[in-house]
């Protein structure tokens, strides 16, 4: 079923864009994680113009996040405090994001940007999720190892303008938690991305969170994060497709369910070692695309649009 | 028929001076929607024969004519990017800016156009797409800007955007004319201007203009004009969709299993 799409201006076909949104949404289902990282190239690859895949992949991720934060907020697993914080640096990266998105676009290299920075992004994330999915697997499989000590003093205790979270439990500065909320909004508005696998990592080892409010908060953030950037690139380069997002969302939400279920039955650590291996295997696609010389060396855009 | 009937009338009714062409289109519309695979139009006409002439003229030797049609899109300003290796990776470095080139180009013809007309007059009338796009109104500080234009032409052929219709006119008794020119699914909104030229001996005897008007149409008309429009109402819409969508499919998905 060949479906127009009104702002990426060209005809594709439905089916391949749900089956994007379901394989994506499986594996979010399965992993835990948005997507939002695997959605965005592989609408490169079937060609959506970059600049549309980013914003239409931050719509998306609202919608991946919707029901979750709803049940976070139900079982009372968010820092609304912190939250908050890391909302408002978000804000600000978002904007830096925007701005800079459209710098570079006006030059035409945004592009070259976006795939540049999916590189390096899914290179280190598939590269850590490998080292640690197999150092797990080695030490599940050798019961007794020693265990990484979890909360620790570094120098976040050191920093001025401390304040009380009391859901988190920490008396810590704001500015690590508003930086850490900054670099995930520029990654929401050049990459189309939540940053959830940026931000849980860095709440539970930068700044102490316990676990049980770590996915609740940072989901929090990322809903907002990213609907203020679904906004911003509606008003500002006319980039995020309804209709796009809206074949995405259906799969994406049909091929969670299933991919919930798959991911019960399934052991763990191996699918992350696959998982991983998916990520840098984009990474490499993306990559590639780079560094061999095109066929067609010349294209043509038309100012204003993608 | 009855078109055609109706051209033939008012062709009788021209003051009788010279060789003319008139022509008309099977739809004056088109309209764009989200199944839109392309369309079909046929452009049919006649041409007049001056009567003196035909009168002077040899009866086993007619004078010969051709016909050129143009279907051509709303213009539009591009950017042409070219692509060389820096360090290591393919990145855009120059561009050439051509300030108003055609979005749709179709050149049908009775015979390859370059046998039929002069160059003189391919450039006089502005005829082939090479004319067509302009290459002498080109911005950009390369040292080879007609490579660009040459770049454009071969891109927009690829995605059948320019299309050269050779030998797509049929010409039925040196009077009538017709052709069946296939639109792409991904047109630009606005006018097309559909000329047609009445070639002989190399040169444009006489020329006829009307156009088409393709629009988008439904839900992707409403959703793109929004965008541009309303931007911000657009990106609260979007809002809307994916809350409601994410939320809606996992509550209709817990209702279902809990059921």
């Amino acid at each position: 079923m060949l479906i127009y799409l009104p702002i990426a201006e060209i005809s594709t076909n439905a089916l391949t864009l749900l089956g994007v949104g379901a394989g994506v949404g499986m594996l979010s289902g399965m992993f835990g994680v948005g997507g939002g990282f695997l959605i965005t190239p592989l609408l490169f690859f079937i060609g959506i113009p970059p600049a549309v895949a980013v914003a239409t992949g931050a719509n998306q991720v609202v919608a991946s996040s919707i029901s979750g934060v709803l049940a976070h907020l139900r079982r009372k697993t968010v820092d609304l405090k912190m939250g908050t914080v890391l909302l408002i640096g978000g804000l600000i990266g978002s904007s830096g994001g925007i701005w800079l998105f459209r710098l570079l676009s006006r030059l035409g290299q945004v592009d070259l940007f976006v795939q540049l920075a999916y590189v390096l992004f899914l290179g280190v994330i598939g590269t850590l999720m490998l080292q640690e999915s197999v150092r797990s697997w080695y030490r599940s499989s050798k019961p007794g190892a020693a265990r990484r000590k979890l909360h620790k003093h570094n120098w976040v205790h050191a920093l001025p303008l401390k304040m009380k979270f009391r859901v988190s439990g920490l008396y810590i500065s704001v500015i690590p938690p508003m930086l850490v909320g900054m670099a995930v909004g520029v990654l929401s508005a050049v990459m189309g991305v939540g940053g959830g696998f940026i931000m849980v990592p860095a709440m539970i080892y930068l700044l102490g969170m316990p676990t049980k409010v770590v996915v609740g908060t940072s989901l929090f953030q990322i809903i907002f994060v990213t609907a203020y950037t679904t906004v911003a690139h509606a008003v500002t380069s006319h980039s995020v497709d309804v209709m796009l997002a809206f074949f995405l969302i259906i799969g994406g939400v049909l091929g969670a369910q299933f991919g919930t279920q798959i991911g019960l039955k399934l052991k763990a650590e191996q699918l992350r070692i696959l998982l991983a291996l998916l990520v840098i295997a984009v990474c490499i696609k993306v990559g590639l695309d780079l560094l061999i010389r095109p066929a067609e060396l010349y294209s043509v855009r038309i100012p204003g649009q993608h | 028929m009855r078109a055609l009937v109706f051209l033939l009338l008012v062709l009788a009714a021209l003051p009788a001076a010279a060789n003319e062409i008139v022509g008309a289109l099977s739809q004056n519309r088109v309209a764009l929607t989200a199944n839109f695979s392309g369309s079909e139009i046929l452009i049919f006409g006649a041409i007049r024969r001056d009567p003196t002439e035909a009168l002077a003229a040899d009866a086993t030797d007619p004078a010969h004519f051709d016909v050129v049609l143009v279907i051509e899109g709303p213009r539009e300003p591009v950017a042409i990017w070219r692509k060389d290796r820096r360090a290591g990776i393919w990145v855009n470095v120059d561009s050439v800016t051509l300030a108003s080139v055609p979005s749709f180009y179709a050149v049908a013809t009775t015979a390859p156009l370059h046998q039929i007309i002069s160059p003189e007059t391919d450039a006089e009338f502005r005829i082939s797409a090479r004319q067509a796009i302009r290459p002498d109104q080109s911005i950009g500080v390369v040292a080879d800007p007609s490579v660009f234009s040459e770049a454009l032409l071969r891109i927009r052929e690829r995605a059948e955007q320019y299309l050269t219709l050779d030998r797509f006119v049929h010409l039925d008794r040196e009077i009538l004319f017709r052709a069946n020119v296939q639109l792409p699914a991904n047109l630009t909104e606005g006018a097309y201007t559909t000329r047609m030229y009445l070639v002989r001996d190399g040169n444009v005897v006489h020329q006829f203009r009307t156009a088409i008007f393709v629009r988008k149409d439904g839900l992707e008309r409403w959703l793109h004009q929004m965008a541009y429009d309303q931007p911000f109402l657009y990106g609260l819409l979007a809002l809307a969709i994916a809350l409601i969508a994410g939320w809606g499919a996992s509550a209709l998905f817990r209702f279902i299993r809990s059921a």
